[in-house]
């Protein structure tokens, strides 16, 4: 009875939500706790924690975990061993759940009850979630709640998870005391059972078989949808457009919220910049931190666009799919299908790319998707894009309302996916010989994307990156202010005063270096910061000209002051430079947790860095060639 | 293939007369739509992935049935139980099944 006095800890009990991937769990966890999540990682491990708190309807307050989805718990990828250890009470930091809610797909107890068994058997108090009991009635499955909780020996209550008051039973069944408390009689019975998987599918096809439930009902909307999804000719078609439309939208539908943070950007600047006398603070606060900040935040709309995509095809069911669609062309590379949702994550951002590998469970494949991913173009890498498309490529609509701008983003995309393919086959050669593939994915059915769990999904990643610019960015333009303000330049000296200052001398420096890929010193300088965050590149260059230009320019004056002073060649190079450089600190950090050492992010950082030298040299140099001087 | 090099699960090895006296009939071998069930999992190999395949549902006298293949035969889309997976040949070939009657 240890368990009643976990219930007066400060912190409140603690509930887990368990269940095989695709039982609706994550989406039960948002109908119950709504906004109030917070995102972190395990200790120890970049498996993604979400934890969030919600009351009960007799008003107490609870706090509750959403551990990854798992089809057992003999743990098979490092996401399914955080469930299980967590489970078990044996992972680091995190304390043994109080009651286990079992998140269960009412139109899959076939397999989604063998984890309850299995749950029942490690003797915590325990309650079943029949969610998506409603899809289940309309496929004409009957389930007699009382009697599954009669033959469980568990409380049972249905949930719609997509419905407002779809939890509101397990709310109310959370209130009662009795099971808070450790089953007695499900301990007893679990010791008869033995603990393998095939007892345990044994035991649920004779609890189906009693309820009158135990034939295999399929999904024919789903498999009529897949006949031509999957379709070998129809399929990549479709996948082709699919990702080419997401990929116009990002930069169509960002306009119009683009232009009102630029013209609040530039507003707030001008006014506080009347408010404060000339001198250092004001250029700290318009030129430094306004003009910085502000030249990040206003990728805001585009990077949630693209997320905004990734999570409507992840809830309906459609990713598995291109997954399967591609795995014959990973194959030729020595991937599999699984490593396209990480790869896809990884437009967005490689970190959470680099973390969605570890569901891949083979070793060698989960470290070339690793290594690949910093190739697949992150959204931080669209404000640089963006500003030099903006600059270079003239708005033009071609047929078919397709613009000119997006085809050139397009092949940008294009240019780091090919890397990235030149890459794995060329590790393929190397590490892969004569070893035997797996795939082993499921392919949920189709549902409908609920607007509440993609605009949940959505503030996750906006206070993520926000959170970016309030911590990292700020901190790192201010420094950059700093390094381009002192020492103050010489009296009676010509030119601009940052020329004078560290950042000059370490951009002239750098520029050495650069020079023959075409790079003149302003760039070398904002390469500098752009480590720590490939997007402060954008803002470093708005720093660098802002307070190099003898005007009133600001950084909203970026782009016609670039498409001047650049030529077309150095675009293009710097473009060819973006697409591999590995211009992002937090992801080789991230590679380093991931592997447990060194090795593997130095040689990334190493190959990364000749890949992007050799491709920005040819870029600059058959641009010069053709005229685009 | 040997008794030897046959895995089912937790140790045990189905012992099935009628599985032992005809050729075995693989799971990608298995025509589209044709309706059959799980026999036992044959990975003398790959320990790990018989586990696996009968962790998500692959175990003795489970219904199954190939759904579609993908350009060229590989992958395959499998019905089992009321789940659908997507499998590869070689893993498929793991699977000795047998038709429904």
């Amino acid at each position: 009875m240890n368990q009643a006095v976990v219930h007066l800890h400060r912190a409140g009990p603690l509930v887990a939500l368990v269940g095989n991937p695709n039982s609706g769990k994550t989406a039960l966890f948002n109908q119950l706790t709504g906004s109030r999540q917070k995102v972190a990682n395990y200790a120890g491990v970049t498996v993604e924690r979400k934890e969030g708190r919600f009351v009960t309807r007799g008003g107490r307050a609870l706090r509750m975990l959403d551990l990854p989805g798992a089809y057992s718990l003999h743990p098979r990828s490092p996401d399914e061993r955080i469930t299980s250890d967590v489970l078990f009470g044996r992972a680091a930091a995190e304390r043994r759940p109080d009651l286990v809610v079992c998140v269960v797909d009412a139109t899959n107890l076939r397999r989604n009850l063998r984890i309850v068994l299995a749950v029942r058997r490690l003797g915590l108090p325990c309650v079943v979630a029949l969610n998506m009991n409603d899809l289940a009635q309309r496929r004409g499955i009957a389930i007699d709640a009382e009697r599954l909780e009669a033959e469980l020996h568990l409380p049972v209550v249905p949930t719609v998870a997509v419905r407002s008051d779809g939890a509101d039973a397990l709310r109310a069944l959370l209130d009662d005391p009795s099971i808070w408390r450790r089953p007695s009689i499900a301990t007893s019975a679990a010791a008869d059972a033995p603990p393998d998987t095939r007892g345990d599918h044994a035991a649920v096809r004779d609890i189906l078989a009693r309820l009158g439930i135990d034939d295999a009902v399929p999904h024919v909307a789903s498999d009529r949808i897949d006949d031509v999804v999957l379709h070998p000719v129809a399929g990549p078609l479709i996948l082709a457009v699919v990702m080419f439309l997401m990929f116009q939208a990002v930069f169509a539908w960002a306009e119009v919220p683009k232009g009102a943070i630029e013209a609040a950007t530039a507003w707030l600047g001008h006014v506080i910049g009347d408010a404060l006398p000339d001198g250092r603070l004001r250029s700290l606060v318009v030129d430094g931190l306004i003009a910085g900040v502000g030249g990040v935040i206003v990728f805001l709309p585009q990077i949630l666009i693209l997320f905004f995509f990734i999570l409507v095809l992840e809830e309906s069911g459609y990713l598995p799919r291109a997954a399967f669609l591609l795995d014959r062309l990973m194959g030729g590379v020595g991937l599999s299908g699984r490593s396209f949702i990480p790869l896809l994550s990884s437009f967005a951002c490689a970190i959470p790319g680099i973390m969605a590998a570890r569901t891949i469970a083979d070793p060698r494949d989960r470290l070339v998707t690793m290594m690949i991913a910093p190739l697949m173009t992150c959204s931080a890498r669209l404000p640089v894009y963006a500003l030099l498309i903006g600059a270079f490529v003239p708005e033009r609509t071609l047929a078919l309302g397709v613009g000119l701008q997006g085809i050139v983003l397009f092949a940008l995309y294009v240019a780091g996916i090919g890397g990235a393919f030149v890459v794995a086959w060329t590790l393929k050669h190397l590490t892969a010989q004569g070893r035997v593939r797996t795939l082993l994915m499921e392919l949920p059915s189709y549902h409908w994307p609920t607007a509440r769990n993609v605009a949940i999904g959505l503030w996750q990643r906006a206070v993520v990156f926000m959170r970016r610019v309030g911590t990292i960015i700020l901190a790192l333009t201010v420094l950059l202010w700093f390094l381009s303000s002192f020492p103050a330049p010489p009296p009676g000296a010509t030119g601009a005063a940052i020329q004078h200052s560290f950042a000059g001398m370490l951009g002239h420096a750098l520029a050495v270096v650069f020079a023959p890929i075409g790079f003149n010193w302003q760039i070398s300088i904002a390469l500098v910061p752009g480590l720590a965050a490939r997007e402060v590149a954008v803002s470093a260059l708005g720093t660098v000209y802002a307070l190099a230009a003898t005007g009133d320019d600001t950084a909203q004056a970026l782009t016609p002051l670039i498409a001047h002073d650049w030529s077309l060649a150095t675009a293009l190079s710097l473009l060819a430079w973006y697409v591999f450089a590995p211009q992002c600190l937090s992801t080789l950090a991230t590679v380093k947790r991931e592997t447990g050492g060194w090795r593997m992010p130095l040689v990334m950082a190493g190959y990364l860095f000749a890949l992007a030298y050799a491709a920005s040299f040819a870029t600059y140099r058959i641009a010069l060639l053709l005229g685009a001087a | 293939m040997t008794r030897n090099g046959s895995l089912a699960f937790a140790g045990h090895v189905l012992d099935d007369p009628e599985s032992r006296s005809t050729v075995p009939l693989t799971l990608d071998a298995l025509g589209p739509r044709v309706p059959a069930s799980v026999v036992d999992i044959v990975a003398p190999d790959a320990l790990e992935r018989a586990r696996w395949l009968g962790e998500i549902g692959f175990v003795p006298g489970e219904p199954l049935m190939v759904m579609l293949r993908g350009y060229g035969g590989d992958p395959l889309v499998v019905r089992i139980g009321a789940s659908t997976f997507a499998l590869r040949r070689s893993e498929a070939a793991c699977v000795r099944v047998r038709l429904a009657t």
